[in-house]
């Protein structure tokens, strides 16, 4: 026998299980009918309260370049040919060295490490509740491009703020199938391990940079 | 064996809590700690009824997937199987640190990189590897302290959180070559930020625990605030994932309530930095990810719990650590007096099954009983009860012992007191008797009594029976 079939063997014992809860409804009774100005507003609160950067704008890639001026940045890491990396790509000229995401990992793990200053990525949706970014990273925006860079700038459509992460789950329904990877983000990497003293930039991104996008991500 | 890993055998456990009551630097250090942790959790919780709620749901979803928890762990296993990630089962920590050694020496690894993880400490995984020839290195900030100093974690969510900045910084000064002494704490993590960021690129494998694995799509969860856990699930080409069997959930909507649950008992925060939700390993055209995923489901002695109704509630679970935030016998010894992976109420309730009652029974009897633990528990663990059970199994007859391990805190002399007792009190004339030389040779008895007159005054017998005195009255 093997040791799946032993530890099996010992687990299955007779009895009911007993109900379960109505998650759902508990979610929906606890629903607020916010309006995207409210969610808006919720979202930045929680966010801006554990250090994030929030922005709200109808001209993302012009607030990009003036912030990534402001911040010194040499370079910024974009997509694999996503249609704002492109749009941005068009507006930048010669006022950042954008770096795509083309080629795996495996071959440029060092710089990827090393030399990117900054990352773009969008984010698929948002939680006001708790000040979340989703993000379900692919092969145009892989899952490093969230992690490894110090700086990471998030774009989102105001219009995609649940109110929570069960109403997320649900809307966007996830049950039907689950990415290679799905991220919850809120804020910028953190600890408290050194005598409960909060600390920013622990091994992720030090800071997190969002920008809110009141005209779509593309206009 | 495992046992060796987790106790100090030339300490028992009172010894051990002896020492750390006479240490007044750790013992403010922990005060300190649990202050901090209780206050923030309090913040979490302004909304009574919501707490009564969320935690009535937490406790069902827990109840019910342990009830069916076979039929969750082949569901689990097919769904991420057919997403390509390799399940193993391990019945013990041997078991489990060869899988892991065996997929390590496929790979041709040297090293692994470790995301926090609480079933690889209870395994003695960095011991196991390290024997191998395998660096198998901490990347948590507070488990890369502990690690560094030789320690073990005295906290289940905040390792080091025995030490001082002054400590540290005395430790990063001493181990970390061409670094200076800093009290800064935002020096001081970015210090542990370039040391490991260096490690992570030329990583082999990447090792992480589980907070909740979802059988319905075949997902593992992760909740970290660092980030270091997605360095280790997605940068090195391999990653493994290591969990009881016990933190199988049924469907992908049972996460919210347990993770709203988790970190707000925890640490008081609404939510960590991050969650990271894996199903599959690197796909084809994907640039980045572990192109092997592996989960390792280990039991050891998980199973002895499920099989008992009452003890079945110890695996419910989810490891906030509230329990030992709020514990006053936690806040005075400490995490490492108890001399297991897991400290504090729940450790004196789940390592007897991991460990055996024999060597952890007096952990049960390291309670006052108050409940405070009971009473902030997200899933609502009886531990109370269940710590009562266990100081029963600990006294247990051959004839009851139903755990390994139980009847070991059964001494001849305890047996013998209380056949006495049982005797006097069941036969009238016996029990006359007795209390009638008692009474009378009420002077006789001892001026010192053990533990007893430590802190109290003696006990005298007083002259007169009850019945004496009534006897005189109706006279």
């Amino acid at each position: 026998m093997s040791a799946r079939e032993r530890i099996l063997g010992r687990l299955r014992t007779p009895g009911t299980a007993p109900e379960m809860p109505d998650v759902a409804g508990w979610y929906r009774a606890r629903q607020r009918n916010e309006t995207t100005p409210e969610r808006i507003t919720r979202l930045r609160a929680v966010l801006e309260s554990v250090h994030a950067e929030v922005h709200e704008t109808t001209d993302w890639p012009a607030l990009l370049l003036q912030i990534a001026t402001s911040k010194g940045l040499n370079n910024l890491l974009i997509g694999d040919n996503t249609p704002h990396g492109e749009h941005l790509a068009s507006l930048a000229a010669d006022k950042l060295t954008l770096i795509r995401y083309s080629e795996p990992i495996d071959g440029w793990r060092n710089r990827l490490f090393d030399e990117v200053d900054a990352s773009l990525t969008l984010a698929r949706s948002a939680i006001a509740e708790t000040g979340t970014l989703i993000l379900w990273p692919d092969a145009s925006e892989p899952r490093t491009m969230s992690l490894v860079p110090p700086i990471h700038f998030a774009l989102l459509d105001v219009n995609k703020i649940h109110a929570d992460f069960d109403a997320a789950m649900r809307t966007e329904n996830w049950q039907a199938g689950m990415p290679t990877n799905a991220l919850l983000i809120s804020g910028p990497s953190k600890t408290a391990d050194i005598q409960q003293t909060l600390a920013y930039g622990a091994h992720g991104p030090r800071e997190l940079v969002v920008l809110l996008c009141h005209t779509g991500v593309l206009s | 064996m495992s046992q060796i890993i987790h106790f100090d055998p030339d300490q028992d456990f009172k010894a051990r809590s002896r020492t750390a009551v006479n240490d007044p630097a750790q013992r403010a250090n922990f005060r300190g700690a649990m202050d901090f942790l209780q206050a923030k959790r309090r913040g979490q919780f302004g909304d009574q009824d919501e707490l009564a709620g969320l935690r009535a749901i937490g406790a069902a979803i827990r109840q019910n997937s342990l009830a069916k928890l076979p039929e969750l762990l082949e569901l689990l296993e097919k769904n991420l199987t057919a997403n390509g990630i390799q399940v193993h089962w391990a019945e013990t920590a041997a078991d489990a640190n060869a899988i892991a050694l065996g997929i390590a020496r496929r790979v041709g690894a040297r090293n692994i990189a470790k995301g926090k993880s609480m079933v690889s400490e209870e395994i003695g995984f960095n011991h196991a590897m390290a024997d191998a020839g395998i660096d198998a290195f901490e990347t948590d900030m507070g488990e890369y302290i502990v690690e560094l100093a030789g320690e073990k974690p005295s906290h289940i969510i905040m390792p080091a959180i025995h030490k001082t900045k002054q400590q540290i910084a005395a430790l990063f000064a001493e181990k970390i070559p061409g670094v200076a002494y800093t009290e800064d704490v935002d020096a001081l993590i970015r210090i542990g930020r370039q040391v490991l960021r260096g490690k992570f690129a030329g990583a082999d494998v990447g090792l992480s625990g589980v907070n909740f694995a979802v059988a319905e799509t075949g997902t593992l969860c992760l909740v970290e605030n660092e980030g270091n856990g997605r360095m280790c699930t997605t940068v090195p080409d391999v990653h493994i994932a290591v969990t009881g069997i016990e933190k199988v959930v049924e469907k992908l909507e049972h996460v919210p309530p347990l993770y709203s649950l988790l970190t707000r008992s925890a640490t008081g925060q609404s939510i960590t930095t991050y969650f990271n939700m894996i199903s599959r390993p690197r796909q084809e055209g994907e640039k980045d990810g572990p192109r092997e995923v592996h989960l390792i489901l280990i039991d050891n002695g998980r199973s002895q719990a499920h099989a008992d109704e009452q003890l079945r509630a110890t695996l419910q679970c989810i490891r906030c650590g509230a329990c030992m935030n709020h514990c006053p016998v936690y806040a005075r010894i400490g995490g490492h007096a108890y001399g297991t992976t897991y400290p504090g109420p729940i450790g004196a309730i789940v390592s007897p099954h991991m460990l055996g009652l024999n060597a952890t029974y007096p952990l049960a009897f390291a309670s006052t009983l108050c409940g405070a633990c009971v009473e902030v528990c997200p899933v609502k663990i009886p531990i109370t009860d269940i710590l009562i059970r266990l100081r029963n199994e600990a006294q247990a007859g051959e004839e009851q012992a139903s755990l390994r391990g139980s009847g070991a805190g059964r001494s001849a002399l305890a047996t013998a007191i209380w056949k006495g007792w049982s005797l006097i009190y069941s036969r009238l004339g016996i029990y006359r008797l007795t209390s009638w030389f008692i009474s009378r040779g009420h002077k006789l008895s001892p001026v010192s009594q053990g533990a007893w007159t430590k802190c109290r005054t003696a006990l005298k017998p007083a002259p007169k029976r009850l019945r004496d005195l009534i006897r005189e009255r109706r006279s």
